[in-house]
């Protein structure tokens, strides 16, 4: 069974809680304790979409942990804005080495959990071990590491915060950009304006294709279902990937204050499919609540603002919009469709 | 500056970092006005009490509901409901079945035997209050609570007014007037019962009253020119609908024919087929859309088997009960012109619903009053034009409904209240209007609205049962949270979660929120996300 919404409750699951809803039905967040793993005082930009993703997802890894929890972090805006030294926001254990090596160490870290819990005559580890980093040292620098990882089923969750470029350094393109979108490598201009279609990798496809126990996808539009899909993670032994969808102000040019909403159109319109798999078979995926065209996604951004105006490029919105209806018919994203993409190679792992 | 090399910042946690300063627009939580309680003539809470009934806190509902409106089963059941009609849900899916959860409230009321508080202390001041119907009952109801001493002069031989003598049982059963009236008594409220007040000043003088409010309803109907014949039965709605209040039932017919097109005129006509009329014709000169009754009401009255003859007038009631009736047609600007065209229909007789006056004899020798219209002007604050006699209900300039009437009442009483204490009422300023678009609608849950059950067709037809039935507990708590609160926090914790800087506080169940300004940002997530609209954003730079 996958996420199991609140059927009735004014507002059930989609806001973060309810003055309404018994303790055991309350989210991580809404609760007064939360660990609040990364705190105030962070420098991220306002309405930052991967330090939101980041409290959602270590705060609920601490909770489903106990509080015993290591996070290794890999170069990138979330190290950036949380630890310029010798400030940090962080409130675990918490390494930053290389660019490209966070899943290695955290490899390393789990080892030596490992062994400690032997030598204390226990057969695993209860200190837990989380991996993060954005979409440049995921799909692009550190997917060599992060590929052992899986391929070795090291018992570390990766957490991917994808906000399709490399911010930090000033927006440059990475391979989880998006076609079409300005960035400062990918320039709009000449007859195919922005990042080029046809390129990018589809690292959540990639980490399924390794046949490890867990992967999923998550939106910060959706905190219920993130939630959920940390917990289940943490549940769970060996090496698991949740790929979390986080908009960002700065890098896509769109209102601090549409954070939330860009993400919801994100899943809504089918661009980002919300599901997740185990040892390589999708289980479950998100349905579209309401339906919306890929337009209203795209014009909040202005990374996509050449798309739109005088000279608006229907032809490229066409084309999101074939995404998007790819998407739908491969996961099955409308109600009472069934998911067509997968892997069934990975039974051995079992 | 005695920091190692390269260091420039102090060792130690971000919280260091005051992310405040970056802010040029600061989220505040607000209270906006929710729709529902703009739009009730009475001035109910109505999204306050139904925030209390969400959690099934009915007794809490009800006492925050009766501040404004002490008969919730009343108007529970008679209300026309404008709050629905403006409420936001309606633009979702359906609005909330607020009328239904008011009722609910009134009934649990009833049944658990739920009592006012009496007035903390007295304010030896003497209040009469001039007719039992909603709008006098509402005014004791507000002065007693303010301590002053109130005695109503009803001229009729029970309280309520038009809702006993106008409004039929299949609308609102007798025994829930009663026990509405009964509650607001045992606040120590005099009812003088059969007390018709000829001369106001002579009676406010020999009891020594302070103040008077006159709420004497329109009982008098309306009578038009129609050439008859002596043997003719031509009745008026009113006497009709009062007689049914007593031992013997009003004789009318297998056919009845009902002339006018307002919701007496359905009451009537619905009322004569539970009596037997075979045939219950209702003659009205315009068509449905300009009819001025409620359209569900001239719904139920079709359901139960009422005719009505569009665009007709009648012209003559002849012998036997025969009665000449012309067509008629709506010309260019939709008024109705005769088209010559006649028509017989055979009645036993004929009901007029053309609308009622009000006997305005108690207010003769009162000097510096102004009359328009046959009703009496009051100034904003309720007042005639002589001081210390205020006015309301069906005989002040309003929409003749019983919500008007307890949103007069209670006006009125608290003008009375400052008038008698030498100061004026001020009303409290309007907050900003929590419309649609404040609001951020993906939140809320999918639930169509309750479907009250309706009594089957053919006891409609020949039974005065009411018609509509209540919700239930589960039900009634389901309708209940529909309610999207509006403009008003409701404690989703939505802000508290979606801020990327742990800049908002949670205070704890029932204490809401705070802004950690330290840190806030001004990102303005929260107040995109707040389902209800109630946060703010407004500039630093003033």
């Amino acid at each position: 069974m996958g996420f199991q919404p609140i059927k009735f409750y004014q507002t059930g699951t989609f806001t973060v809680g309810n003055r309404l809803l018994p303790p055991e039905q309350r989210s991580v967040q809404s609760g007064m304790e939360r660990a609040n793993a990364l705190n105030s005082g962070h420098r991220a930009c306002q309405g930052c979409g991967e330090a939101l993703g980041a409290r959602y997802a270590i705060d609920a890894a601490m909770n489903a942990s106990g509080n015993k929890l290591i996070a290794v972090n890999a170069t990138g805006c979330l190290e950036v804005f949380s630890t310029p030294y010798p400030e940090t926001s962080w409130q675990i254990p918490w390494i930053h080495s290389l660019f490209g090596n966070a899943p290695a160490v955290a490899t390393g870290v789990a080892a030596a959990n490992r062994v400690r819990a032997r030598k204390a005559g226990l057969p695993d580890s209860e200190v837990r071990v989380i991996a993060q980093g954005g979409d440049g040292s995921t799909t692009d620098i550190g997917l060599g590491c992060l590929s052992g990882m899986f391929e070795r089923n090291d018992d570390v969750l990766y957490i991917c915060y994808d906000n399709q470029a490399y911010m930090n350094t000033g927006v440059q393109r990475s391979s989880a950009t998006p076609p079409a979108a300005r960035t400062a490598t990918t320039m709009p201009v000449g007859p195919e304006p922005g990042n080029t279609f046809g390129q990018g990798k589809n690292v959540p496809m990639i980490a399924m294709a390794h046949g490890i126990p867990y992967v999923a996808t998550a939106t910060v539009a959706d905190l219920r279902d993130l939630e959920y899909k940390v917990t289940k993670a943490m549940s769970m032994r060996g090496a698991r990937y949740i790929h979390i969808f986080v908009p960002c102000p700065l890098g896509w040019g769109s209102a601090s204050n549409d954070t939330i909403k860009i993400a919801r159109l994100a899943k809504e319109t089918g661009l980002f499919p919300v599901f997740e798999a185990e040892y390589g078979e999708v289980v479950n995926v998100s349905k579209i609540r309401q339906r919306q065209p890929v337009e209203d996604y795209l014009r909040l951004q202005r990374r996509f603002a050449h798309l739109f105006g005088k000279k608006a490029r229907l032809d490229v919105i066409e084309r999101f919009q074939q995404m998007a209806e790819q998407n739908i018919r491969n996961f099955g994203l409308l109600a009472d469709e069934k998911v067509t993409v997968g892997f069934r190679s990975s039974e051995h792992r079992k | 500056m005695n920091k190692p090399f390269a260091i420039t910042l102090n060792v130690g946690s971000s919280l260091e970092n005051k992310t405040g300063t970056w802010r040029t627009f600061r989220p505040v939580y607000t209270k906006r006005l929710s729709p529902c309680n703009n739009a009730c003539p009475a001035g109910e809470d109505t999204q306050g009490w139904l925030f209390h009934a969400e959690s099934g806190d009915y007794e809490t509902a009800w006492r925050h509901l009766t501040q404004e409106n002490p008969m919730p089963a009343v108007m529970g059941r008679v209300c026309y409901h404008p709050c629905e009609g403006a409420c936001n849900r309606g633009k979702l899916d359906s609005a909330v079945g607020i009328n239904s959860v008011e009722r609910f409230l009134g009934d649990e009321a009833i049944k658990h035997g739920w009592k006012f508080a009496a007035p903390a202390k007295e304010s030896g001041k003497r209040v009469m209050v001039v007719g039992a119907g909603p709008a006098g009952l509402s005014a004791a109801y507000q002065l007693r609570r303010m301590g002053h001493q109130v005695v109503i002069f009803e001229a009729g031989p029970m309280a309520g007014g038009m809702m006993r003598f106008g409004i039929p049982k299949y609308r609102l059963p007798r025994e829930v007037l009663d026990a509405e009236v009964q509650r607001i008594v045992e606040m120590g409220v005099e009812l003088k019962l059969n007390a018709k007040v000829d001369n106001i000043l002579t009676t406010m003088k020999e009891d020594k009253f302070d103040a008077a409010f006159l709420a004497v309803g329109a009982h008098i109907a309306k009578r038009t020119a129609i050439p008859a014949t002596e043997s003719s039965r031509i009745l008026d709605a009113v006497s009709v609908l009062r007689g049914m209040e007593g031992a013997d039932k009003p004789m009318l017919g297998r056919r009845v024919v009902v002339y006018g097109g307002g919701n007496t005129a359905i009451d009537v006509a619905r009322t004569a087929k539970r009596l037997g009329a075979e045939e219950a014709i209702i003659v009205y000169r315009r068509t449905r859309e300009k009819m001025p009754a409620h359209d569900f009401e001239v719904e139920e009255a079709l359901q139960e088997g009422v005719m009505v003859r569009w665009l007709s007038t009648i012209k003559q009631v002849g012998d036997g009960g025969s009665i000449t009736v012309e067509k008629m047609e709506l010309d260019e600007s939709g008024k109705p012109v005769p088209t010559g065209e006649f028509d017989t229909l055979e009645a036993d007789s004929v009901i007029l619903a053309l609308g009622q006056d009000v006997d305005l004899g108690l207010l003769d020798g009162v000097p510096d009053l102004t009359f328009q219209d046959g009703v009496v002007q009051v100034g904003d604050n309720m007042m005639t034009g002589y001081a210390g006699i205020f006015a309301g209900g069906d005989m002040v300039p309003s929409d003749r409904t019983v919500t008007v009437g307890v949103g007069h009442g209670k006006h009125a009483a608290r003008h009375i209240d400052a008038w008698l204490r030498g100061s004026r009422y001020e009303e409290p300023g309007k907050a900003e209007l929590a419309n649609y678009e404040k609001l951020n609608p993906w939140y809320y849950t999918d639930a169509d609205k309750t479907v009250r059950p309706m009594l089957d067709i053919i006891r409609r037809q020949s039974t005065f049962d009411e018609v509509q039935g209540g919700l239930n507990e589960s039900n009634a708590l389901f309708e209940a949270r529909r309610c999207m609160s509006c403009g008003n926090c409701f404690e989703c914790d939505n802000c508290y979660g979606v801020c990327p800087d742990n800049a908002v506080i949670k205070l704890g169940p029932g204490k809401k929120f705070e802004f950690n300004y330290e840190y806030c940002k001004g990102c303005g997530i929260c107040a995109e996300e707040c389902p209800c609209g109630a946060i703010k954003m407004e500039s630093e730079a003033t």
